[in-house]
């Protein structure tokens, strides 16, 4: 029978399936950090249990690590109880961890694929949603909870239900400026935040072909936006490429033998989807949100939408208690909102692909005046490093920017990089939920060449006239 | 994990759609390394006025009288009536342990993110889907007054008011429903397919040795 990528990768990982349909998936690749580990171990601990497999993890403190003054040690000293908690932990039972001070540290989902630890083909599991983002590799990854931490700690397996199969197409080229973070952001305007509940999506068509692994991660990462909790791109040339010679991947014989395993990691033609969204490549413009869920999205050249063209009445109250919280009326060009703060970086599009696309944008610019603070911040120490040697950092200081250390930062404000109440945002990051960036502070989510466009200009504009 | 079979409790509806977990427990409450605590804080940015904090003494702070958990019709509640897709957004889990710390046993929604849903199950909180048009007979039910559940497992049913011919019909899926009902560790239950775990694994070695 005609299979689809995920089928493929789930049939592969099954130890066992009971006459309900539930299925006990067995876990290749297992990535730790600080926030939703610590029950976890103790779980462990409290139950006498020892890791199944040690080998498979590899934890990384990112969440409320700070992004400044890092030599002073950590100065909150809630985070601190819980960021010394990883590094005990990691050291009592053997796991691999990159401690603060190691240049490999960084977003788990960014030292994931840049080490190698995620292989086409893995099945991936994290405490963390956006898990997802290492589907681009034709994995099957996804966000567990703190329980489940625990059961593949303890089982190296997953307890699972069989998701759907969802297939969104982006047919054709994509315009010239049009980014990964543009595509996934009008795919999630076009199916909603639930929209992919229970399925796991394959993006494909040549829009997705056309993008390079890391635009690829940018899509998978935000699948979960979508409701799905997993995205996945099938394999191909480039796939391989990026993968090889990473210290986590195959050499030799075993490289060999996994490239020929890894060409099947595609759909079938004929496969059937429970669902198909196709959308027109050429369509889609440059995206920024404008209100406090991800599917609040508009391209650039469009206006603030108004609640009153809606005939829902859930709805309706949503897009009013929106705009309220945004404090940006119906019908305003997009390219009227002014800004407060630009962030630049979270799992979404802290690579170095992204910082090259924002330093190109700010290149022998100013950040405009109005702009309290505009921060880069690289999705590790290795593309922190790698972007020093391009000169990255010297073009963004240059503009005004900040130019900061690996870690989740502002994306969900743990530590200190936040907004304060009322404070306007453009950022890269991932989720526009109220109060996500701090209390009372208005997110609109752009890609990183949009979010250094509004940081120049002080407001939104339309980066492919710039 | 604490057992769910019959429980009965008072309703509290929160009527929005979306509701995610960073609005359940906000981001810096997740410092912590435990599992309990977080009942104070659920809802934090909604329920209280000034923006807080871990270390601060919570029942001092100035509460937002027209948030829907500060209201005294609804004191005590121990059904929360939510509408489509709660729960999305992040994995923590710390959004069911504190509404379930709060006291919350159940969720009744017309629809909820996975992660979430499948979190709760671990923790003996129940996630009840119900059609949309009966959410909103509930809410009518429940606006301004007291709406008392009587909530099944075993059966799948909620009885409104203790009214045997007001009943609602809910799905759950079995082994969900099995560990519930016995309060079961599902890490217990894996274990004893030890032997298949390490079968597939000496399989999987010869195939794909690239994974280990
Ligand atoms: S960058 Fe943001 S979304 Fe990504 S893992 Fe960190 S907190 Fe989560």
């Amino acid at each position: 029978m005609a299979r689809t990528l995920y089928d493929k990768v789930w049939d592969a990982h099954l130890v066992r399936q009971e006459n309900d349909g539930t299925g006990l998936l067995y876990i290749d690749r297992h990535l730790v950090h600080e926030v939703t580990s610590p029950q976890a171990f103790e779980g462990l601990r409290l139950a006498n249990r020892k890791p199944w497999r040690v080998d498979s993890i590899l934890a990384v403190p990112d969440h409320n690590i700070p992004t400044v003054g890092r030599n002073e040690g950590i100065s909150d000293p809630v985070a601190k109880i819980q960021l010394e908690t990883l590094d005990n932990n990691c050291d009592e039972f053997g796991v691999t961890e990159f401690k603060m001070d190691d240049i490999r540290q960084g977003i788990v989902h960014v030292i994931g694929p840049e080490q190698g630890a995620t292989l086409p083909g893995m099945t991936v599991v994290c405490g963390d949603s956006h898990t997802s983002t290492h589907g681009a590799f034709g994995a099957l990854a996804h966000g567990i909870g703190t329980s489940e931490v625990e059961h593949v700690l303890a089982t190296q397996c997953l307890i699972q239900n069989k998701m759907k199969n969802m297939l969104v197409n982006i047919e054709g080229p994509v315009g010239k400026g049009v980014t990964a973070k543009d595509i996934v952001l009008r795919i999630i305007g076009e199916i909603g935040t639930a929209g992919g509940t229970g399925c796991a999506i394959e993006f494909a068509g040549q829009g997705i072909r056309d993008l390079s692994i890391e635009g690829r991660m940018t899509v998978c990462n935000m699948a979960i936006e979508g409701g799905a909790r997993a995205g996945m791109v099938a394999v191909d040339e480039k796939t391989i490429e990026y993968v090889k010679d990473r210290p986590f991947a195959p050499k030799g014989d075993d490289w060999d033998k996994a490239v020929v395993a890894w060409q099947d990691l595609k759909s079938d033609d004929d496969a059937v989807f429970d669902q198909v969204v196709n959308i027109d490549g050429a369509s889609i413009e440059p995206q920024v949100t404008w209100g406090t869920s991800p599917e609040m999205v508009v391209g650039v050249g469009d206006s603030v939408p108004n609640p009153a063209t809606e005939n829902e009445a859930v709805k309706r109250s949503g897009m009013e208690a929106a705009l309220a919280y945004m404090d940006i009326v119906a019908d305003a060009p997009i390219t009227s909102i002014n800004v407060d703060k630009v962030f630049i970086g979270s799992c979404t599009n802290s690579r170095i692909e992204d910082l090259r696309a924002a330093a190109e944008i700010a290149e022998g610019k100013k950040v405009a005046a109005n702009i309290t603070l505009a921060m880069v911040v690289p999705g590790s120490g290795l593309v922190k490093q790698q972007a020093e040697q391009e000169g990255l950092d010297k073009i963004f200081l240059e503009a005004g920017f900040e130019w900061r250390e690996p870690g989740c930062s502002m994306c969900l404000a743990m530590n200190a990089d936040r907004l304060e109440p009322g404070e306007r945002c453009a950022s890269t990051s991932n989720r526009n939920f109220e109060g996500r960036q701090g209390k009372g502070g208005r997110t609109h989510l752009v890609s990183p060449a949009m979010a250094a466009g509004a940081a120049i200009a002080g407001h939104f504009v339309d980066v492919r006239e710039m | 994990m604490e057992k769910f079979t019959q429980h009965n409790g008072l309703v509290i509806p929160l009527d929005r759609p979306n509701v995610d977990t960073d609005a359940i427990i906000p981001k810096q409450y997740l410092k912590s390394v435990k599992r309990t605590g977080f009942g104070p804080n659920l809802f934090d940015d909604w329920r209280y006025l000034e923006p807080g904090e871990p270390d601060m003494d919570h029942s001092k702070r100035t509460v937002n009288t027209d948030f829907v958990l500060n209201k005294p019709e609804y004191a005590g509640g121990s059904i929360l009536l939510a509408r489509e897709n709660f729960g999305c957004g992040s994995s923590r889990e710390h959004a069911v342990w504190a509404l379930t710390d709060y006291g919350i046993r159940s969720v009744i929604a017309s629809s909820f993110a996975d992660i979430f849903f499948n979190n709760s199950f671990k923790n003996g909180l129940l996630p009840i889907v119900l059609k949309e048009n009966v959410i909103d007979e509930l809410f009518a039910l429940s606006a301004g007054k007291e709406l008392q559940l009587t909530i099944d497992l075993d059966s799948q049913r909620v009885v409104v008011n203790g009214d045997s011919s007001l009943v609602y019909d809910f799905d759950v899926d079995e082994f969900k429903k099995y560990c519930l009902l016995n309060g079961l560790d599902d890490i217990g239950l894996t274990l004893q397919h030890a032997d298949d775990i390490r079968a597939y694994e000496k399989k999987r070695k010869a195939e794909a040795p690239w994974l280990f």
